[in-house]
């Protein structure tokens, strides 16, 4: 059962820097999901329009592709909390901006890269949501 | 052509987050709960995800432009900022909280429910305020 979500999980991480690459080389452009949305919702990626629309609609119909070819429809499991949804979205939405990158920029892209800011970045998120998760679960049983 | 290949490319990643699971946030979670329940599948995708760009980084250092005829992107900034730390923890703390990421976040609009949506939302007022006192002052 591990052994299966890690095989899943090491093939699933390929195809993602398979895009990131096919991003890079062929739109000469660092795949940030954060960095993409962002780019959108406030504006400021007019000059790159496509490639930001493109990128968002394909991520959205995948989970369709799959549930066509798989006949297996993907589940999140995410809390029912709205309180925890919206605190948790926005902590989400403002760090990503302000750090410029996420676990896809920082992480896949920047690490790949030897980039000092993606590996410091990658650093300090994943300690963050380890203490997040054992003070959220483990000390104030909220999630 | 740019299109196709940003449409190519997002449902590639979309479709790796699936098999990987990292749009589950009981395995995200997981990853994170070292003291707790701790699931090894993140390290995996992280791996795999970084062979193949770290493979594109080496072609992107042979050639001059992209496949569209556009610049590659400038070797990487080294200057670590406050806002790169600060942004970054509250980052992971709400990764940890709900288990979601942008990508996922993203995903999730076309299976997650009102939950997604939800987070999606929120998601995006937040990376709205932080571009909101610029967007004032060139108003201004």
């Amino acid at each position: 059962m591990l052994e299966n979500s890690l095989v899943l999980g090491a093939i699933g991480g390929l195809m993602i820097g398979t895009a990131g690459a096919i991003y890079l080389l062929g739109n000469g452009r660092i795949m940030g999901a954060s960095g993409i949305i962002g780019g959108v919702v406030d504006g400021s990626g007019r000059s790159t329009w496509r490639d930001r629309v493109g990128f968002l609609f394909g991520l959205i119909v995948a989970p369709w592709i799959a549930l066509l070819v798989t006949g297996h429809q993907a589940v999140t499991h995410a809390t029912s909390s709205i309180a925890v949804l919206v605190v948790a979205g926005l902590l989400v939405g403002l760090g990503t901006r302000i750090a410029n990158g996420c676990t896809s920029g920082h992480g896949v892209c920047g690490i790949s890269r030897l980039s000092l800011r993606g590996i410091i970045a990658t650093l300090f998120y994943l300690v963050a949501g380890g203490v997040s998760v054992l003070l959220f679960k483990h000390v104030w049983g909220i999630i | 052509m740019r299109l196709l290949i940003s449409i190519l490319s997002g449902s590639i990643f979309g479709l790796g987050l699936l098999v990987s699971g990292m749009v589950d946030t009981t395995k995200v979670q997981g990853w994170l709960d070292v003291f707790g329940d701790w699931d090894p599948t993140l390290a995996f995708v992280m791996g795999g995800a970084i062979l193949p760009m770290a493979v594109a980084w080496q072609i992107v250092n042979r050639k001059t432009k992209s496949l569209v005829g556009t610049q590659f992107p400038a070797p990487p900034v080294q200057e670590i900022t406050p806002r790169l730390a600060i942004g970054s923890v509250l980052f992971g703390a709400g990764w940890g909280l709900a288990g979601l990421c942008p990508g996922p976040a993203i995903a999730s609009l076309s299976f997650g429910g009102w939950q997604g949506l939800v987070f999606a939302a929120s998601m995006i007022v937040g990376m709205i305020l932080v571009a909101l006192p610029s967007k004032l002052a060139q108003s201004a």
